[in-house]
């Protein structure tokens, strides 16, 4: 990695493993006989917005998932804030793929919400006017707080977005990492989360997604990670997107035009 | 009806009826929400082979090693459905299909292997139950409540069948912010350290368990119907899970209510002879008060449903 691309002084090279909020060793995941992950390292770095970005089928929310076991890998190992991952679950909060639940289930926008307090309130603790407070407040953050009521079967799709996104400010963590926040969803929605986020990385927050667009990459994030089923490249955006490390990703996916483009919109 | 006829030829098989219909809706409304709702189904199939091994190892038409080998054929087909099921990467529908069609028909190769005319182990009473016998001979009256010597003289599903239901109460009581949470979206449940595997094959047991006692004291109609009928009539009554719940154990307790009395009078008001079964009345009445909620539910235009329905 070159020096010069450290524009902030931060010496990330050095960065020990036990300050990263999500370190990740030699991570496999399979399904079936091919590997969907294969021996993946990534060290997340602490207070920034990470993109992890690659091909349809690349392995990013597979790793995503794999590393909050939601997958269970065939080897490897993860640490979060230097500790296994079951004594930091409190710090992680994870917004899944929108299409990866039935909206059709039979509650409203503030119960998905209060799903978020959940270490708070524990298997049977009772759900108090401040519980719900919080979750007006979480939902007013994204925009949503007249919504609270409603159904969630009811809910556009950037508006369900949202409603994941209030879930997991509801859990106040430390690590927060989203699958394709913004697959799908309107410009409104994206601006709104966008500006969640950053505001989650001014309060000291670690920012991870899993993301598909590739012009809005050097806009929105502090570093890259790039996989395809093997890591690419990681590091500042400037460090590892770049032409060589997309082509070397994509390889003929992406047109050398496109390649280009991006090259020149990143300055 | 007098207390002296209602007590003891009506009150006890309405009272299992009840705690069989609510037993099975309970967990159901989960099991549907998961798009698990044949496993009732499943369960009362798989059960058959179940119940012919362990007479063929007592030999004895008694209650509880047959529903120990009842339970037992449930958790194995549970078992089973989930290891087809990851192992084969296939829907949970086909699993089931595949586990149970192939008990069933080992447990009835069982059984035509084994002389059992002379019990009562036949198709009729597996599948229609026998609700109607379970009668509390030694009642005279509602005094009968009160009196200790009539009440030792209970049919034993009854005690059975309201400690069942307890059970599943409590299960689902307990464990309502977990199952709510992991059924609503799995992935996000474990990262909250909810371990679902285990969640999931514990709700799925409880649904063998109240399916075990309720097949043995009503059949398994009841079961099927019950698993399915009052939770997805409920779920176009409400657009919440505590309201469907709700709902749910109303509608079972309706079917099972109605379910009796139409069975055993239905027909004589008809000016037919005999009462018909009552276990196939109370299924019966559960799939028409679905197809009610059907066409008159206030929730039954949702936007996951097809346009036009």
């Amino acid at each position: 990695m070159l020096d010069l691309a450290c524009s902030d002084g931060q010496v990330k090279q050095g960065q020990a493993l036990e300050n990263s909020p999500l370190a990740i060793r030699g991570l496999t995941v399979s399904y079936g006989q091919k590997p969907a992950v294969f021996s993946v390292d990534m060290t997340v770095e602490a207070g920034k917005m990470t993109a992890i970005i690659g091909p349809n089928g690349a392995g990013k929310s597979t790793m995503l998932k794999a590393a909050l076991g939601i997958v269970p890998p065939v080897s490897g190992q993860v640490q979060v804030f230097g500790k296994t991952l079951d004594a930091q679950r409190a710090r992680i909060a994870y917004v899944p793929q929108r299409a990866s639940v039935d909206w059709d289930f039979p509650t409203r926008v503030i119960d998905v919400v209060l799903m978020g307090l959940y270490r708070e309130l524990g298997l049977l603790g009772r759900l108090r006017a401040k519980h719900r407070a919080k979750a007006i407040e979480c939902l007013d953050r994204v925009g949503m707080g007249d919504f609270a009521t409603r159904q969630i079967g009811q809910l556009s799709g950037g508006q369900q977005q949202r409603v994941f996104l209030a879930r997991a400010l509801a859990q106040g963590a430390d690590l927060y990492l989203l699958d394709e926040p913004f697959a799908g969803v309107d410009a409104a929605t994206e601006k709104a989360i966008i500006s969640v986020l950053k505001s989650l990385r001014e309060a000291g927050k670690t920012v991870v997604v899993v993301h598909h667009d590739l012009a809005t990459v050097a806009e929105y994030f502090d570093n890259v990670f790039l996989i395809n089923t093997r890591k690419v490249a990681e590091g500042t955006v400037a460090e590892a997107f770049t032409a060589d490390t997309l082509q070397a990703a994509y390889g003929g996916r992406l047109a050398t035009a496109q390649v280009d483009k991006l090259a020149l919109a990143m300055g | 009806m007098s207390g002296e006829e209602f007590v003891p030829l009506s009150l006890t098989p309405l009272l299992i009826g009840i705690f069989a219909a609510v037993a099975c809706a309970l967990p159901g409304n989960f099991l549907l929400l998961r798009k698990q709702a044949l496993i009732g189904d499943a369960i009362s199939h798989v059960v058959l082979p179940g119940i012919v091994v362990a007479f063929l190892l007592t030999g004895a038409i008694t209650a509880g090693p047959m529903m120990l080998g009842a339970a037992g054929a449930a958790v194995v087909a549970v078992v089973l459905i989930e290891a087809i099921r990851r192992l084969g990467r296939i829907e949970p529908g086909a699993a089931m299909g595949v586990v149970f069609t192939t008990m069933f028909a080992g447990g009835v190769l069982l059984l035509e292997q084994t002389d059992t005319s002379a019990v009562h182990l036949d198709v009729e009473h597996a599948l229609y139950g026998n609700l109607e016998s379970l009668i509390w001979l030694d009642a005279v009256g509602w005094s009968s409540l009160l009196d200790a010597q009539a009440l030792a003289h209970l049919p034993v599903e009854l005690p059975r069948m309201a400690l069942t239901l307890l059970a599943v109460t409590l299960f689902i009581a307990l464990f309502w912010r977990v199952l709510k949470i992991s059924t609503f979206d799995e992935g996000f449940a474990r990262t909250l350290g909810i371990r679902t595997n285990l969640l999931g094959l514990a709700l799925v047991i409880t649904a063998a368990v109240a399916a075990v006692a309720a097949f043995d004291a009503v059949g398994s109609i009841i079961v099927i119907a019950m698993f399915i009928c009052p939770p997805a009539a409920a779920r176009m009554m409400s657009n919440q899970l505590e309201g469907q719940v709700a709902w749910s154990v109303g509608f079972a307790v309706l079917s099972a209510l109605l379910g009796y009395i139409l069975a055993g009078y239905g027909p004589l008001w008809l000016g037919a002879q005999d009462a018909v079964s009552a276990a196939g009345m109370i299924a019966t009445v559960s799939g028409v008060i679905l197809a009610i909620a059907a066409r008159f539910g206030p929730c039954r235009n949702r936007s996951g449903a097809p346009v036009g329905v």
